[in-house]
């Protein structure tokens, strides 16, 4: 490609800090456009590389990174601003705390802690002295809301992600530059309920022998020893499905890639947690790493992939370290590598960083991204298993539904299902956040209550009655007090016209401000849609200004939001805009917005 | 071949043809805006999705292929209310004044766009361009946002009309991998404040542009227009009925690329390329395009 660059130039360390993760070199004047796709995955991690040391993407920077990977620079600015964390104004703040104002955080006082900020701190956006604060949809730290998130450029950066905050405490933050260190978790069930979470607050997710000890690597050892099919097979007689949201058999997944001709193979771990009220996957990936690892690399020897990536969202630093470091210790002991364990396998696991993007936890969006494109999803078909990442065939798995897999394979599937009922098999994770008195993760058999749920976080910490729950996220929808003996099956939920989504289970009492929640959820969709394809990019618009006119005591047209709901639901491109609605909808169809009827 | 019924009726096309090449051999027209016929199927505006058996979400007919049994429907009350919501959320966002096309389709779909709302006053001159991924001003709903916003006018070729952009995508491919290789613009931002940009939102003289103007060729709601057709509006001068069109051949160079010469009162105002001609596929270059002053008589 014969392109015209930017002429600006890089400071000193700008240039250090691209080459450091892309390399010194010649810029070439033009490459063949195979190998300019394959520079162009290396967008991201050059423009972290700025972001993280400057706090900031300049023109110089930005024409560097063009200049090294053949960007075109107008699709580079397409990229860069994309993304929610990529900065490119002179008036945004370097060091700056993200104060999530989503749904959990709203129902602990984001709001309150926002408007404080906006007098110690100067206005949400805007720098002093490079200093300052913004507001930010769901962290996933749900379980310790009010969260924010603390960013210092640097060499290395400092990133922290905590909770329990108030404005006072955001403020110290953003002039000291430091944040606290969040302390352990523990369970909020009794040991013997845990199986999936086991090894949370009992195990060491930074000691590889620790996780041996309490028999990690088995999976992986019995699946090199079973081969891919037979893995393939097990994983299909346990019945496990995606947790991601969409519930799509994992064993049909891998199949439809193990069996591709064309080659290389391609396994994506989706750890783009993103969904309003999900915390699920963040709390696996800081506490129990190893065995995150270990599902990505059966999964990525059962369907003949030689080098699986986890794509971390860019909120959970504590995560994409502890994967890190497992990885890298695995690789050391041998688990990861050209020669795992002596069989002669070929295998490891890398991370790639988001930046800021709900959408790109959208499986095809998400592989956009990878290949250093705005994170639009892809029209299907073509589906991941035939044309994914780079065009290759591509499994892409969420992090729960990995971290099963070395229990199917050492449990075996039977008993592993058995926790669950059938149809719904397996236990399964949910986020467990607002009004309780003890939010955290849950694990249950699948087919367990609503309520029971619910009880495991021991009430409301008013002591009010709960009015609703909202199921599945954002994208999910409310369930009323009436409802909560509701099975969480899949099929029981769908009966009500729930979904598990995500797991999400945020509690609210009859003080909770449900058309407040709307306008946030509305919001964050506007926010987030990619804006590729019209539904989506302008019914998320007038979706929030229904919500707004609904809310304020307006008029707003029932029929409009039904053909709102209709056009999103039926001609988005992706589940984003096909789901954008749901809450919306199953609020009103409920009476649950407006006066409180 | 491939066999599928459409609309209750059986139709044979060849293996990879679309849904939409498919219907119109049974003589059933498919509205679009994305889609061009030189050009890979976006697959963005919507405005063309049919119901597909079996499916749990309308398709794009413009990309979706044929598969053997589909039995699809381009006239149900699922793909009537989604074209006319399409419709009426474009309508209500973008200036769709110089899309002709839309026209009957909005009539015939009964599309009504002011059930929207009053529409919001238009954005400031790079305002849309200051907009940032995951922050927007919060609503009261009083008012229907639009992408309304001033023209961009910093070339001596053409004029950037932004409110009237759909974001079909079409300029981006025109430019870049499908046709000029020059990659001059992509689309920033996201969501709403998405936006057809060069990078950081600076003038065309200063971007990869070389004016071909395929572009403009492509642009279905003429967001991006020849300065002389944009005068020709702003006077009210612009009527195509009055307008000529010849074919001939460019003379520039020894390529020979097809011109279809638009002629009003004896001036060019404005040159395209078919975009079945076998050289051109419908794109020009600089030349081809604005290079036309020397037809014109002396002195004019």
């Amino acid at each position: 490609m014969d392109l015209r660059h930017l002429d600006t130039e890089p400071s000193r360390e700008e240039r250090e800090a691209v080459d450091a993760v892309i390399g010194e070199g010649e810029t070439l004047a033009t490459v063949p456009l195979r190998e300019a796709r394959r520079l162009r995955a290396h967008l991201l991690p050059a423009l972290h590389a700025l972001q993280d040391r400057v706090g900031r993407i300049t023109e110089g920077g930005l024409g560097y990174v063009c200049r090294r990977l053949h960007v075109p620079p107008a699709e580079a600015w397409g990229v860069v601003t994309f993304y929610a964390l990529f900065n490119v104004d002179e008036e945004r703040p370097t060091t700056v705390a993200h104060v999530c104002d989503d749904v959990a955080c709203r129902l602990a006082g984001a709001e309150r802690i926002c408007g404080e900020l906006a007098g110690t701190l100067g206005p949400e956006g805007k720098a002093v002295k490079g200093r300052g604060w913004m507001r930010s949809p769901c962290l996933g730290l749900c379980d310790q809301a009010p969260a924010a998130l603390l960013v210092v450029p640097g060499a290395p950066p400092t990133e922290v992600l905590w909770g329990g905050v108030d404005a006072p405490s955001v403020a110290e933050a953003v002039r000291s530059g430091t944040a606290p260190e969040r302390g352990g978790v523990q369970p909020l069930q009794p040991r013997e309920a845990l199986h999936l979470l086991r090894r949370v607050g009992q195990v060491d997710p930074t000691d590889i022998d620790a996780w041996r000890r309490s028999g990690g690597g088995a999976g992986l050892r019995r699946a090199l020893e079973l081969g891919p099919a037979e893995v393939i097979a097990l994983v299909g007689r346990s019945g496990l499905v995606g947790r991601g949201g969409a519930a799509f058999p994992t064993a049909r997944k891998w199949e439809a890639v193990a069996r591709q001709p064309a080659r290389p193979h391609h396994l994506v771990c989706n750890a783009d947690e993103s969904e309003p009220g999900t915390f699920k996957d963040r709390v696996l990936m800081e506490q129990d790493p190893y065995t995150v690892v270990e599902g990505v690399a059966i999964a990525a020897f059962a369907v003949g992939s030689e080098l699986a990536r986890i794509y971390v969202r860019d909120e959970y630093p504590l995560a994409r370290q502890r994967l890190q470091h497992a990885i890298d210790t695995l690789r050391q002991r041998g688990w990861l590598g050209d020669d795992v364990l002596g069989r002669g396998v070929k295998l490891d696991v890398e991370l790639v960083r988001g930046a800021g993007a709900y959408i790109c936890g959208e499986e095809t969006a998400l592989l956009n991204s990878m290949e250093g494109l705005r994170g639009e999803p892809r029209q299907k078909p073509p589906f991941p298993s035939d044309s994914g990442l780079f065009g290759q065939p591509t499994a892409i798995n969420n992090v729960e539904t990995l971290a099963n897999v070395p229990l199917i394979l050492t449990e075996g599937p039977e008993a592993w299902a058995a926790r669950g009922v059938p149809g719904s098999a397996g236990t399964r994770l949910f986020c467990l956040a607002g009004h309780v008195r003890r939010p955290g993760v849950v694990e249950v058999g699948m087919g367990t209550t609503l309520r029971e749920v619910i009880a495991l976080g021991g009430g409301t910490p008013s002591g009010r009655p709960v009015r609703a729950v909202l199921l599945g996220g954002a994208a999910g929808g409310f369930v009323t007090a009436d409802q909560l003996d509701v099975p969480l099956t899949f099929e029981d939920t769908r009966r009500i016209g729930a979904t598990m989504g995500s797991g999400v289970v945020l509690v609210l009492d009859d003080s909770a401000d449900i058309a407040d929640l709307l306008r946030r959820i509305t919001a964050f969709f506007r926010d987030e849609s990619c804006g590729q394809c019209v539904p989506c990019r302008v019914g998320t618009v007038r979706m929030e200004e229904w919500v707004a006119r609904r809310s304020s005591g307006g008029s707003a047209d029932p029929a409009l939001l039904d053909d709102l709901g209709a056009v999103l639901r039926d001609a988005s491109i992706c589940g984003l805009g096909q789901t954008a609605a749901s809450a919306v909808q199953s609020a009103v169809r409920l009476g649950l917005l407006g006066g409180g009827r | 071949m491939i066999e599928l019924e459409i609309d209750g009726q059986k139709v044979t096309v060849p293996e990879g043809t679309t849904l939409m090449e498919a219907a119109a051999t049974l003589g059933i027209s498919t509205p679009t805006l994305c889609w061009a016929p030189n050009l890979d199927p976006a697959t963005a505006c919507r405005v063309c999705v049919v119901e597909v058996e079996g499916s749990r979400v309308l398709v794009p007919a413009c990309g979706r292929k044929a598969e053997a049994g589909m039995v699809v429907r381009t006239n149900s009350d699922r793909v009537r209310t989604s074209r006319k919501m399409v419709l009426e959320l474009l309508g209500s966002s973008v200036d769709l004044s110089a899309a002709e096309q839309v026209k009957p389709w909005m009539a015939s779909l009964g599309a009504d766009p002011s059930r929207m709302g009053p529409a919001a006053p238009p954005s400031a001159a790079g305002e849309r361009d200051a907009a940032r991924a995951g922050h927007h001003h919060a609503t009261d709903g009083a008012t229907a946002a639009t992408v309304c916003q001033p023209i961009k006018v910093d070339n001596e070729l053409y004029v950037r009309d932004y409110g009237k952009c759909i974001l079909c995508y079409k300029c981006v491919d025109a430019c870049g991998e499908q046709a000029q290789a020059s990659f001059a613009i992509a689309v920033a931002g996201r969501g709403f404040d998405a936006r057809i940009s060069t990078e950081l939102d600076k003038p065309l003289t200063d971007s990869a542009c070389v004016y071909c103007g395929n572009c403009i060729g492509v642009c279905p709601t003429g967001a991006l227009q020849p300065v002389t057709e944009h005068e020709l509006r702003q006077e009210g001068a612009w009527e195509p009925e009055r307008q000529t069109q010849t074919d001939t051949i460019c003379p520039y160079c020894g390529v020979g690329c097809t011109l279809t010469l638009h002629v009003q009162d004896d001036r060019i105002v404005k040159v395209t390329s078919p975009h079945d001609a076998s050289v051109t596929g419908g794109h020009l270059c600089i030349k081809g395009r604005f290079g036309t002053r020397f037809v014109a008589p002396r002195g004019s």
